[in-house]
């Protein structure tokens, strides 16, 4: 049975739907380069448009990631960033701001802690969902039974690589929205975007009425205004992480991202802007 | 075949709860296309016929099974015998699984092999398959395992293969194995990983496993030609595990066959000084169940999941995670698995070269300690065949600082 989940995250997209206004979904990993820093990050991120944050949880063996989120990984490793810190700093933003908050994260962490006592503690903090990197429809009975009683969203990837069978288990498996990888690859930041991604997203529309997020390899305004029409939500990594380390402090992180998250979230209004006035 | 042997794994690669597939969604339509692929091989007699002419004439099948008749009379107990997996070309017993996969990967239409390695036995075997079909080959060494064991660097580099060094996280195998897995979701319609041993996703331990299963079934025949009865004890050493189950799976049905899987001891007990997953029973903490690169088996991690650093002096054995079919094997107990220190690895080493004229890898010297640790205490007419894995020429360095 598909189970049906109003959280902060379907609301946000019906509010874009609406709106006729491609989201922006930003990602940054928790703890980079502490906890404190994060905490700045994410509100100003809230505060210049983010229209979902994922909160990366680091792990010692990121093999979905490119080298950018892999020394994010390691930094926030380093800081001594727990799971458990990461759950905290939702606590802690929850009051601060209504931004709906996706755990992002690769399954061992997830696991050792156990799966009821994840989806209980983010329930409790004001998560709304979680994504985990390694871990499809398949393998997920126990983990789905967690979030799903605790009414949180369970995010699956598509892939360029997925078969229209997959795409069904996928679209079944997921709520809140779907995260399309718009290559094959790990992420990061690209030039151009993939030829075949519109084919991709057309294929997986036709498995699900759920919004659609692209991500991997999106990182400037351009890449965003062409998802405009094509998608529902623009995913940025990356292309902010970058930011963070080359920051030499919180409060420059803090001012750089908000201001490149600015300029992604005024290409997105024009991305579809443009499409509207196509038709 | 054996009735145990033939119930795992399970149609979703599960050994009892280990194995599985835990990947992102982009390497799952391959992991699927990859174990139809294998299914139609082992179902065609024309790609046995193939595999079994290359593992003969190129690799050098059957390996001979040695009475270690010094080494019987040095240790004053059970009779030990020798699975000579070293004596195959490339030096250890890597290339079986190499040339069922490489001809795999032809099969399939892939031009490209990609492998991780640690000692760089695999590396090398993936190098020297990939020359013999001729395929392009990039082999990903961390670069702390590029450094002891710089031999087989050369001989990959010899072999045309790329080998690209991994300078992230403790610069081992589990880095190596990261690096490969980056590399096959980018480049997945084209490439074949040639993974390189019982660990990693479904279909790979079950498919890794049958390609080494010829290391057992040659040894059955051959000691019961020579004993007229089969072994008390196999003993092999445990990496990720693919030459133990390559020893052990065509006697799991035997119930009087013993077997002991021989972990990497390390210089301690203490998490981050040992790669044992599953000898906790001999006091080596951290291991707990958990999923990495692919798998859920026994890991060694912290209580937060994060996966541990370990330590061997042999590279083959330096991991965190060990194979699900092991770790269903322990939990069973049909097998029993115990860890060798690295003084203990490299005093065996010695042993064995001056008792037998063999000097044998790092990795196969954590069996064949076990072997001098517990043949003098066993009865005469005990039987022990001890899996031979690799030779030590990779070692040299290493062995030359305790001559």
């Amino acid at each position: 049975m598909k189970t049906v989940i109003t959280t902060r995250i379907a609301r946000r997209f019906e509010e874009l739907r609406r709106a006729g206004e491609l989201g922006l979904v930003a990602y940054i990993t928790a703890g980079d380069p502490t906890l404190e820093a994060s905490e700045r990050i994410v509100l100003a991120l809230a505060e210049a448009g983010a229209d979902v944050i994922e909160l990366g949880v680091p792990f010692s063996d990121p093999l979905a990631d490119g080298p950018v989120i892999q020394r994010a990984s390691e930094r926030a490793l380093h800081s001594g960033t727990t799971l458990r810190g990461v759950l905290d700093l939702v606590g802690r933003l929850r009051t601060k701001t209504e931004v709906p908050f996706v755990l992002f994260s690769y399954y061992n962490p997830v696991l050792q802690m156990g799966l009821e006592k994840f989806a209980a503690a983010a329930a409790e903090v004001g998560a709304d969902g979680a994504l985990i990197t390694d871990i499809t429809p398949e393998e997920a009975g126990d983990y789905r039974a967690a979030m799903h009683a605790r009414e949180l969203d369970t995010v699956f990837l598509a892939a360029p690589t997925s078969t229209e069978a997959r795409l069904k288990l996928i679209a079944e498996a997921s709520t809140g929205f779907l995260y399309v990888i718009s290559r094959t690859g790990v992420t990061g930041a690209q030039n151009a975007l993939a030829e075949e991604l519109p084919a991709l997203v057309r294929r997986v529309r036709g498995a699900t009425s759920l919004p659609i997020a692209v991500g991997f390899g999106i990182s400037h305004p351009g890449h965003v205004s062409l998802l405009g029409g094509l998608a529902d939500a623009a995913v940025v990594g990356s292309a902010l992480v970058a930011e963070i380390e080359k920051a030499q402090s919180a409060e420059a992180a803090a001012t750089a991202i908000a201001a490149k998250a600015r300029m992604l979230k005024e290409a997105a209004r024009r991305g579809i802007s443009r499409r509207e006035s196509s038709r | 075949m054996s009735v145990a042997a033939q119930t795992w794994p399970d149609a979703r690669g599960r050994f009892g709860p280990y194995g599985g597939r835990y990947v992102p969604e982009t390497l799952m339509a391959p992991l699927e296309e990859l174990e139809r692929a294998y299914e139609a091989a082992r179902a065609d007699a024309s790609f046995a016929a193939h595999l079994n002419a290359e593992l003969k004439d190129f690799a050098g099948r059957p390996t001979p099974l040695q009475l270690a008749s010094r080494l019987t009379e040095h240790l004053g107990g059970a009779r030990i015998y020798l699975k000579r997996e070293d004596l195959l070309h490339t030096g250890a017993h890597k290339i079986n699984n190499c040339l069922g996969q490489g001809l795999l990967a032809v099969r399939m239409g892939k031009k490209r092999i990609i492998a991780e390695t640690g000692a760089g036995q695999h590396g090398v075997a993936s190098a020297t398959v990939a020359a013999r079909l001729g395929l392009e080959c990039v082999v990903y060494m961390g670069t702390e395992d590029m450094e002891r064991q710089r031999l087989n660097v050369s001989r990959m580099r010899m072999l045309n293969a790329e080998v690209v060094g991994v300078d992230a996280g403790s610069r081992t195998l589990k880095d190596a194995i990261n690096e490969a897995m980056r590399d096959w979701v980018t480049n997945v319609r084209t490439t074949h990983y040639l993974l390189g041993s019982v660990l990693g996703a479904h279909p790979y331990p079950r498919m890794v496993r049958d390609f080494h299963a010829c290391i057992g079934r040659e040894a059955r025949a051959q000691i019961l030609a020579a004993e007229k009865r089969l072994p008390d004890w196999l003993v092999a050493c445990v990496g990720g595990g693919s030459n133990a189950i390559g020893l052990f799976y065509e006697f799991l049905g035997d119930a009087s066959v013993k077997m002991i899987g021989v972990e990497a001891g390390g210089r301690g007990t203490g998490l981050g000084e040992h790669a044992a997953r599953l000898a906790f029973q001999a006091g080596f903490s951290g291991a707990r169940p958990g999923v990495l690169q692919g798998t859920y088996s026994c890991v060694l991690q912290t209580p937060d999941g994060q996966i541990a650093p370990t330590h061997s002096v042999s590279a083959g054995l330096d991991y965190p995670a060990v194979g699900p079919e092991h770790a269903w094997l322990a939990e069973q107990g049909r097998a029993e698995y115990t860890a060798a220190s690295d003084e203990a690895a490299i005093d065996a080493a010695r042993t064995l070269a001056r008792t037998e004229g063999i000097i044998p890898a790092l990795e196969s010297a954590h069996a064949l300690a076990e072997v001098i640790r517990r043949a003098p205490k066993m009865k005469h007419g005990e039987i022990v065949i001890a899996n031979l894995s690799g030779r030590g020429d990779k070692d040299m360095e290493i062995l030359e600082k305790y001559l």
